[in-house]
């Protein structure tokens, strides 16, 4: 009984959410609607178990002095930290959004400011032209990167060579963008959606039950 | 030392400083390079530049701090192009960290345009989990967000009288940097059927161009660059993207170059070993 009725209920709301989707009607809309209220509760105690989890595994880190164990402190004091300065109300000119903007907002643009740096070390370092495939990657990089700044449109505008008209980089790079990325991205995405059906019918159907795992 | 090896032993720190030099040189003294309107761009401005006065546009502001030097510029330019239009604004963050980055844009644009908050523009905040809230936003907005940001009973807000779900704006826009666009796609667009656009940073918008093909998306405006198109097309004073794109020009040339440099040294270096071993 114990793995038989939470795999009942996921079959009975599996099919349920299917059907729903084609019936227009008012009732079958408000049941979807009380549904949707219900995933809201479900998920904030989803996130309370969350927090609870987190912060056990963290005391116990510092509690057990294991390697690391000062930014365990960091994360707690940040967690509980910002909680408390939210007491204060959260509008503009608030502790909690002065917090906010002296601290998150230049540690997380700093962090991503970083990786031009590491880009320009790797493209020096590690952006080789080894094999075919390689270099038609790098070719491709390269058009694309000036081709969607100013400066590249400016360097190699569309131009005509007799009857020819050559297309310009920014042109190039719409191109490699709309066919070949596109046309690889299409056959990725059908791919997942396919995958992502079967598992989704396998788990309504009851082949598949990861949710009733550990 | 021969000069390749050099080069092939170059100190990354020396790269560092180029690119810092790069950067910091436009930034100080804007080179003010010409850009050219894309006809992606000039779609989405076309799209809500045909709204009527008094339409609701609910905008999805979703992102952070690691993403605002992109993304806040567009946000921004599709704000004030909304109030230049005197639409009027829903806007959420269904993003954690970008909530309040989101509330102080909304704020400082409806300002300069002495917009009136609950009448000309309401801000929801936020809810965790993104695609229950997408979801149940398509049967109500009071579902996930009985209270606006400051706490206010949507209710209580003059702008949300009869304001009840998607049917009720003209269309949708989201300013991205989340997977919740897949979700905004799958779960917003897919089931509720609401014109949907899309403004995201270049690296991602790659991944996004076959919905505005299968007509899921009506246009997508990509990083920087996209947001400096708009700042045009609605004539902005400041052009902030504007300028960041001098500094993207140059950074991109720089980065070509090392790329360049890099595999001239490499080849160099590798027909040096091929002759000592024949």
């Amino acid at each position: 009984m114990k793995r038989e009725l939470p795999r009942m209920i996921t079959l009975v709301t599996g099919v349920f959410l299917a059907l729903q989707y084609y019936v227009p009607h008012r009732s079958s809309a408000h049941m979807y609607e009380t549904l949707m209220d219900w995933l809201i509760v479900v998920g904030i105690f989803a996130i309370l178990l969350g927090i609870a989890g987190l912060v056990r595994q963290h005391l116990t880190k510092i509690q057990s002095r294991r390697e690391n164990w000062p930014y365990s402190v960091a994360l707690l004091t940040g967690l509980f930290g910002m909680v408390i300065l939210g007491f204060w109300g959260q509008g503009l000119g608030s502790p909690f959004v002065t917090a906010y903007f002296t601290l998150l907002n230049p540690v997380q643009a700093t962090m991503f400011a970083m990786l031009a740096f590491y880009i320009a070390s790797a493209a020096y370092r590690a952006f080789r032209a080894r094999t075919l495939l390689a270099t038609i990657l790098l070719l491709s990089a390269v058009l694309v990167m000036l081709g969607r700044v100013p400066l590249g449109e400016i360097v190699w505008p569309p131009f005509s060579l007799g009857s020819l008209e050559i297309p310009g980089i920014a042109q190039i790079s719409d191109w490699l963008i709309n066919v070949p990325n596109l046309a690889a991205k299409r056959a990725i995405y059908v791919g997942l959606g396919l995958g992502g059906s079967a598992t989704a019918l396998k788990v309504v159907l009851g082949i598949e039950a990861p949710h009733l795992r550990g | 030392m021969r000069w390749y090896e050099h080069l092939l032993n170059l100190d990354r720190r020396v790269l560092y400083a180029l690119i810092f030099i790069a950067v910091l040189i436009p930034s100080l003294l804007p080179i003010g390079l010409p850009i050219n309107i894309s006809p992606e761009v000039e779609n989405v401005f076309g799209r809500i530049d045909a709204l009527e006065a008094g339409e609701i546009v609910l905008f999805p502001l979703e992102y952070d701090p690691s993403t605002a030097a992109e993304l806040e510029p567009m946000a921004m330019a599709m704000l004030r192009h909304a109030f230049q239009k005197d639409l009027r604004v829903l806007a959420c963050c269904l993003s954690p960290t970008g909530v309040t980055l989101v509330e102080d844009e909304i704020a400082r644009v409806a300002a300069e345009y002495d917009r009136e908050y609950g009448v000309d523009y309401v801000y929801l905040g936020y809810q965790p989990y993104p695609a229950i809230v997408i979801m149940t936003m398509g049967e109500n907005f009071r579902t996930p967000f009985p209270l606006d940001y400051y706490g206010t009973a949507l209710d209580d807000l003059p702008m949300m009288h009869g304001v009840r779900n998607y049917d009720d704006v003209a269309l949708v826009f989201t300013v991205n940097a989340t997977s919740g666009i897949d979700f905004w796609i799958i779960y917003g667009q897919g089931r509720y059927k609401f014109p949907l656009g899309l403004g995201s940073a270049a690296v991602m918008a790659t991944n996004y161009y076959q919905y505005v093909q299968s007509g899921q998306l009506f246009g997508i405006i990509s990083g920087l660059r996209g947001a400096a198109e708009y700042e045009i097309l609605i004539d902005t004073e400041d052009p902030v993207a504007g300028r960041g794109m001098d500094v993207q020009s140059i950074a991109h040339a720089l980065i070509v170059l090392f790329i360049v440099m890099g595999n001239i040294t490499y080849f160099v270096d590798r027909r040096r070993r091929q002759q000592q071993e024949a």
